[in-house]
């Protein structure tokens, strides 16, 4: 009999990880989350990873890490490594999301491209604008953005709302807009090789994104 | 009505402004670091002034005033006082000084302490800490051509070929671009002039490490410590060949 496996997620991946866990019926699935503005800080992330580790090993056998290495230049790894704990693939949820080659062509394409996925055009102000200053110091646009040349917003669903919102932000810098529609990408596929098979017994409603 | 009933009848002392050019040289000196914390350019340019005029060499104005406060700014910035935002207002108002002091500073005909070149790798658009570390070193005595961003081997060793500086600084933010790094060291040791130059590298995701198993001479992880770093290891190498 399988045990209850703890994903330790990244706060920008829990509406994407219950949506997926309810979808697939992934009942084993337990999900922590780590504070989504880390994303601002990614020096702290192996450190809060591998806190969030200790204080769960008395309780779970099995602990997964839904971060990809999100700006820690490795140390995320090395961390993982001596925990004995995997992680999700990749450099960020940007290609986690788009998946590889999509995400090399994108970057090849414009390598000045800020990248939203559906949390950050949900928090786009909380997230981007006040912690970089923007809104207070609107002045501050070019020394943030003046290399970008557009904004390309990597949906995970189909939301008008989200879409205007993404749009909205790629005006407020001043920046082409572009939708890419990726849905859930490696983030499901990685799950779904995982955790498929152990709630036999419930049914199986994929997330058709 | 004396100021004192004014003060009553408002209920209270408001916050005078503060006339900088009525303090005297430490005091405006102490001010100056205060006002770069705080990002203040209007005020950074009105006291550079006031210390030139008071005969002040730019040199001094720049050392005492200006890399001193950039130095209190990359300090606290380090210990997670400040944060990016704060870090590129006080550059800004550096840079309103330094409008100032450059003409002052090439007139006087003092010999730059040495030369950098720096870029952003092939692939990286992200110049914030680039940017940094050459107002940094302008500060430290250097002459610093900023090639820019995105930059390949080519860039790289045409500028090196140009300019001929002492030092080769590469920058990444991305994990995906700063193994490019190597491309160019190796590319250096390739053609036999990797010695020529100190090379050093920094970026957000970068650590020592990755500076040791790359080839460069130094890892620099803020524009404080690049600025340190570099005319130390000058220092030691010119000493090292006897120059």
């Amino acid at each position: 009999m399988h045990k209850p496996v703890l994903v330790i997620a990244c706060g920008a991946l829990a509406r994407e990880i219950i949506g997926l866990k309810r979808s697939y019926g992934w009942g084993l699935l337990r999900l922590k989350c780590l504070d989504a503005k880390l994303y601002n800080r990614p020096g702290e992330i192996p450190q809060r990873v591998r806190d969030a580790i200790r204080e769960s090993r008395p309780e779970y056998d099995q602990i997964f890490v839904a971060y990809a290495d999100c700006g820690t230049g490795g140390g995320l790894d090395r961390v993982l490594q001596e925990e004995g704990v995997e992680r999700l693939p990749g450099a960020h949820c940007y290609q986690l999301f788009a998946g590889e080659r999509r995400f090399s062509r994108l970057s090849a394409a414009a390598p000045g491209t800020f990248y939203l996925t559906d949390f950050l055009a949900r928090h786009f102000e909380r997230l981007v604008i006040e912690p970089l200053g923007l809104d207070e110091h609107p002045e501050l646009r070019d020394a943030y953005f003046g290399n970008y040349t557009r904004l390309v917003y990597l949906s995970q669903t189909l939301d008008a709302g989200l879409v205007a919102a993404a749009e909205a932000a790629a005006d407020r810098l001043a920046l082409a807009f572009e939708h890419v529609h990726c849905g859930f990408g490696e983030l499901e596929s990685e799950l779904a090789e995982r955790f498929s098979g152990w709630d036999d017994d419930q049914e199986d409603l994929r997330l058709l994104a | 009505m004396t100021d004192e009933d004014l003060k009553d009848e408002t209920g209270g002392e408001d916050e005078e402004d503060l006339i900088l050019a009525d303090l005297p040289d430490d005091e405006l000196v102490e001010q100056m670091h205060d006002d770069l914390y705080d990002g203040l350019k209007e005020e950074i340019v009105e006291a550079t002034q006031i210390l030139l005029d008071r005969g002040w060499s730019a040199e001094k104005v720049l050392n005492e005033a200006l890399v001193e406060g950039m130095r209190i700014v990359g300090v606290d910035f380090r210990d997670g006082i400040l944060f990016v935002p704060e870090v590129l207002l006080a550059a800004n108002a550096m840079k309103g000084g330094m409008v100032l002091l450059r003409p002052l500073l090439a007139e006087t005909g003092v010999k730059p302490i040495g030369k950098m070149v720096i870029g952003t790798v092939k692939g990286d658009i992200h110049d914030i800490g680039k940017n940094l570390v050459a107002m940094m070193m302008e500060g430290a005595g250097f002459e610093v051509v900023d090639i820019g961003i995105n930059n390949d081997v080519d860039a790289y060793f045409a500028a090196l070929e140009e300019h001929k500086p002492d030092i080769l600084g590469m920058s990444a933010l991305l994990t995906t671009t700063m193994p490019y790094m190597k491309v160019v060291i190796d590319e250096m040791v390739k053609q036999g002039i990797r010695d020529d130059y100190i090379v050093l590298v920094g970026g957000a995701p970068l650590n020592e490490e990755f500076g040791q198993a790359v080839g460069a001479d130094g890892y620099c992880r803020d524009a404080a410590q690049a600025a340190e770093m570099g005319p130390q290891l000058l220092r030691e190498r010119r000493e090292a060949i006897g120059a």
